[in-house]
């Protein structure tokens, strides 16, 4: 059972990422449109989000709930030493959950309320990302001291550093591609579509140069990161399938196939969690002096975990199938319209 | 303010803004469904525009319901790790199936929001019944997870070890029945009598009367069965408070010395230094048969609880106090409705009856917080009953008072954004709405 959960935790991860990703992107985008576009840009972005946001968030309370019954001790750990990223984020959450909401909800649509909502909306698109991205690099950073002297090594340092502000400018960029391809498929016509190839073309090439930024962090950091990525062969394998499924992609949007994309742009993503998460595992959390917070060692009691998979096994009965649903009679019916 | 108070503060504040929310997001659905129904059934237009009137009501609470429950499972961590270290694994259960239910509340409520006219019209209705059922589980799955740190099930604690860990135990503890029907009732009188005071006051006003109408009724049959219901339900908690956490029953009677006959004080203000009651009206043996079934058994007091163990007497007693006061004025007020109702139709459109409404509109809410207040603080020191105090479970990090005070504005300016909000909302009726 520890394994099913387990499981679950990187589907919620990753899941988390890619839908909860694009939804940062598509405020991301708006961010870096000009402002003649902004409104159709907001148009399109509304009627591809509007019926599913709610949802792409669920799989970041889900990955929480996994990791506080499941690996209870990891978690406190996570909760003390990265308090003040989460906290950031927790902000930025908020701050976009309400005003996506409110913009769409104002029943009097007054130019100076709606122009807050968006600031608050875009602005806060970009920094939830960014700390989500910290996070995730902290984590494998080796930079968490759970015996620290001082304020700043244990609460600051922990998270500041040039690995993780590379992660999660990379996070930004990543989620900023993730949204152009989606959008890209919801584009209303080819002038709206020729734009948002257009962005996804910056943000590719964005997120590649982060992508390097991050390996130079790595070594500023001695954190051994290409030989971890490039010295096994599954996440060898990740990152190639990465690299064909980018080639590919642009491949096929040069040839006008503009749903298929979005499959490959995911499969992309996953890779490279993949290979990331294939070169710690099983270790979560990676701390500084070497005593990394493992998944196998540090998890909940077996009748916890048990239960806890039983659940997860019969809610995505219920979930995954009403998911899928959601989605496809979404797409289907903008097709019709 | 020191750390400690701080991330007490933080979470109460936290908590105290969020049960609003989720109180009107459990509810809410229901009300819509009723209506929707109507509408269906009866093609009256009517019964259309209070549906989607409502549903954009809805859709604004549970954006802020959403964000502030993210926040609050992150708090968990963030301000008492100690705690989710050891209760984790052993409450978590509620909490996963609650992920559940929420997400199918959330992919419902996609369905329904977005719905209106793309699907058959009964599985856009049913999308909306999902919608509250699934809110209600979940509201009562997390009463569950709180109730088991009133009433700690489900393990063994040998020598600071926490062993044979059994989940389903702990949701099923002792306590989960009762504050969880306890709780539903509060959200579904809190959020009936919300709605139908402003609707309330909007007739009176002579505004879009047909359709305020049908909306403030709606809204006050839900609240006022559940008011009626209420004291009942508030005595089975309070039974099960004597058994399980007498120190807690005890704060809230402000009953410092035991005695046979116990009296309920009814109002007063508690005199912590000298141990008793002042102003307040002494009715002897009625604690005992509330709590007892007789008259003569006594209640233990506080005389019977070891000084560090003691809650604040001062903020349960009180904060029970008001919870009373106003359960027993909308008990009183669903009866008026329903004597109104079935024998004194006139009555319906009285000025003092709507006025009575109006003026109940923020009572509920205020019960609810009060209720909350009373178990919380009324578990102190203890953040599981017996088990694990409060001040061992808060985070070592320093210089939690600054993001008290940040999360202070944040809820502060939310909560004036959703006012404002919902005003345009009403004031938007006659515009967006074809009613005559
Ligand atoms: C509309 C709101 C509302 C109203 C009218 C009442 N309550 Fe209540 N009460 C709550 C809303 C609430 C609550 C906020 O929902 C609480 C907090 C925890 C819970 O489960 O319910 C609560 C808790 C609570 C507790 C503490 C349970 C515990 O900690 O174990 C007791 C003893 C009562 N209530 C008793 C009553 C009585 C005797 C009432 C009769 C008039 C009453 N309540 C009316
Ligand atoms: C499942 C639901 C809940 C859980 C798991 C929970 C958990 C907690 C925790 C961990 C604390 C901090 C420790 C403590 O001071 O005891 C706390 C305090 C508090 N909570 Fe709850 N709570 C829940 C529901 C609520 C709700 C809905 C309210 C609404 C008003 C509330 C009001 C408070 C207050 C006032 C305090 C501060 C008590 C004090 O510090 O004296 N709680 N709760
Ligand atoms: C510590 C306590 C609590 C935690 C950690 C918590 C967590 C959450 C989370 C993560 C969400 C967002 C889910 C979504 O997107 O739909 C949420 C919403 C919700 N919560 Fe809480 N919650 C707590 C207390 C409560 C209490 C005491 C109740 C009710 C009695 C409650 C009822 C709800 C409901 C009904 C929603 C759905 C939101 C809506 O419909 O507006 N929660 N909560």
């Amino acid at each position: 059972m520890l394994y099913v959960v387990i499981a679950f935790l990187f589907l919620a991860i990753v899941l988390y990422f890619l839908l909860g990703g694009a939804d940062f992107g598509a405020g991301i985008i708006e961010l870096f449109t000009s402002d003649k576009n902004k409104s159709r840009t907001r148009k399109t972005m509304y009627q591809a989000m509007g019926p599913i946001w709610e949802a792409n968030h669920m799989w970041l309370i889900i990955a929480v709930v996994i990791m506080f019954v499941g690996f209870p001790f990891i978690y406190s750990q996570m909760c003390t030493y990265l308090h003040i990223p989460l906290l950031i984020m927790l902000l930025g959450i908020t701050a976009r959950g309400t005003a996506f909401s409110f913009r769409n909800y104002d029943a009097i649509k007054g130019e100076n309320t709606q122009r807050i909502y968006n600031h608050v909306f875009v602005y806060s698109s970009f920094v939830t990302p960014l700390f989500l991205g910290i996070i995730a690099g902290s984590v494998i950073s080796r930079q968490i001291d759970l015996h620290p002297t001082s304020f700043v090594t244990g609460y600051i340092f922990s998270w500041l550093n040039y690995f993780s502000v590379a992660v999660g400018l990379f996070t930004v960029a990543l989620s900023g591609y993730l949204a152009a391809i989606y959008l890209i498929g919801e584009a209303e016509d080819d002038n709206d579509a020729r734009r948002f190839i257009k962005k996804a073309r910056v943000m590719n090439i964005i997120a590649v140069i982060f992508g390097g930024a991050v390996f130079l962090a790595a070594e500023i950091e001695h954190i051994r990161l290409a030989h971890w990525i490039f010295g096994n062969p599954v996440s060898l394998v990740a990152v190639i399938a990465a690299t064909l499924s980018l080639i590919t992609l642009w491949v096929l949007i040069y040839k006008g196939k503009r749903k298929i994309i979005r499959i490959f742009a995911g499969f992309q993503v996953t890779m490279i969690l993949l290979a990331v998460g294939y070169m710690h595992w099983p270790y979560m959390v990676m701390v500084k002096g070497g005593q990394n917070l493992s998944l196998m060692a540090l998890h909940a009691p077996p009748k916890t975990i048990d239960d806890l998979g039983w659940g997860l096994i019969i809610g995505s009965f219920l979930i995954l199938p009403s998911l899928f649903y959601l989605y496809y009679s979404f797409q289907k019916k903008n097709e019709v319209v | 303010m020191n750390d400690f108070i701080a991330a007490r503060s933080q979470m109460a504040i936290s908590l105290g803004f969020h049960i609003i929310y989720s109180c009107i997001g459990m509810v809410m659905p229901l009300f819509m469904a009723v209506s929707h129904y109507k509408w269906i059934r009866t093609g009256d237009a009517v019964y259309k525009n209070v549906t989607q009137a409502w549903s954009k009501g809805v859709a604004i609470f549970f954006a802020t319901g959403a964000v502030s429950g993210t926040i609050l499972s992150f708090e968990l961590g963030l301000l008492w790790p100690k705690f989710m270290e050891h209760a984790g694994p052993i409450f978590g259960m509620p909490f996963s199936l609650e992920g559940v239910a929420f997400f199918i509340e959330a992919i419902a409520l996609g369905f329904f929001l977005y719905g209106w006219n793309r699907f058959n019209k009964w599985f856009h209705w049913f999308t909306g019944v999902i919608v509250g059922i699934s809110g209600i589980a979940s509201g009562i799955l997390v009463v569950s997870a709180n109730s088991w740190m009133n009433n700690p099930a489900g393990f063994d604690y040998v020598n600071g070890q926490y062993l044979n860990i059994d989940p389903i135990k702990a949701m099923f503890n002792g306590s989960w029945f009762s504050e969880a029907l306890h709780m539903t009732l509060a959200a579904f009188s809190a959020t009936g009598f919300a709605v139908a005071g402003i609707h309330a006051l909007m007739i009176a006003r002579q505004r879009n009367i047909r359709f305020h109408t049908q909306a403030f009724k709606i809204a006050i049959i839900f609240g006022a069965v559940a008011a009626i219901l209420q004291p009942f339900s508030g005595d089975i908690s309070a039974k099960n408070a004597a058994k399980n956490q007498p120190a807690k029953l005890a704060a809230m009677e402000a009953y410092y010395h035991t005695q046979s006959y116990s009296p309920l004080v009814i109002g007063g203000i508690p005199d912590t230094l000298n141990k008793k009651v002042k102003y307040g009206i002494e009715i002897p043996g009625l604690l005992s048969f509330l709590v007892n079934d007789n008259f003569k058994e006594p209640v233990k007091g506080l005389d019977t609880i070891p000084d560090q163990d003691e809650p604040p007497v001062m903020v349960t007693h009180l904060a029970f106090e008001l919870m009373i006061a106003i359960g027993s004025a909308m008990m009183l007020l669903g009866i008026i409705y329903f004597i109104a109702l079935w024998k004194k139709r006139s009555w319906l459109n009285k000025n003092w009856f709507l006025n009575l409404f109006i003026l109940a509109t923020p009572f509920g809410f205020i019960a609810v917080e009060a209720g909350w207040t009373v178990t919380e603080v009324g578990r102190q020191p203890w953040i599981i009953q017996g088990i694990m105090r409060t001040s061992a479970a808060v985070t070592p990090m320093p210089g939690i008072h600054y993001s008290f005070y940040l999360f202070t504005a944040i809820y502060f300016t939310l909560s004036i954004a959703v006012i404002f909000l919902l005003s345009r909302q009403i004031k938007m009726v006659p515009e967006l709405y074809d009613v005559k």
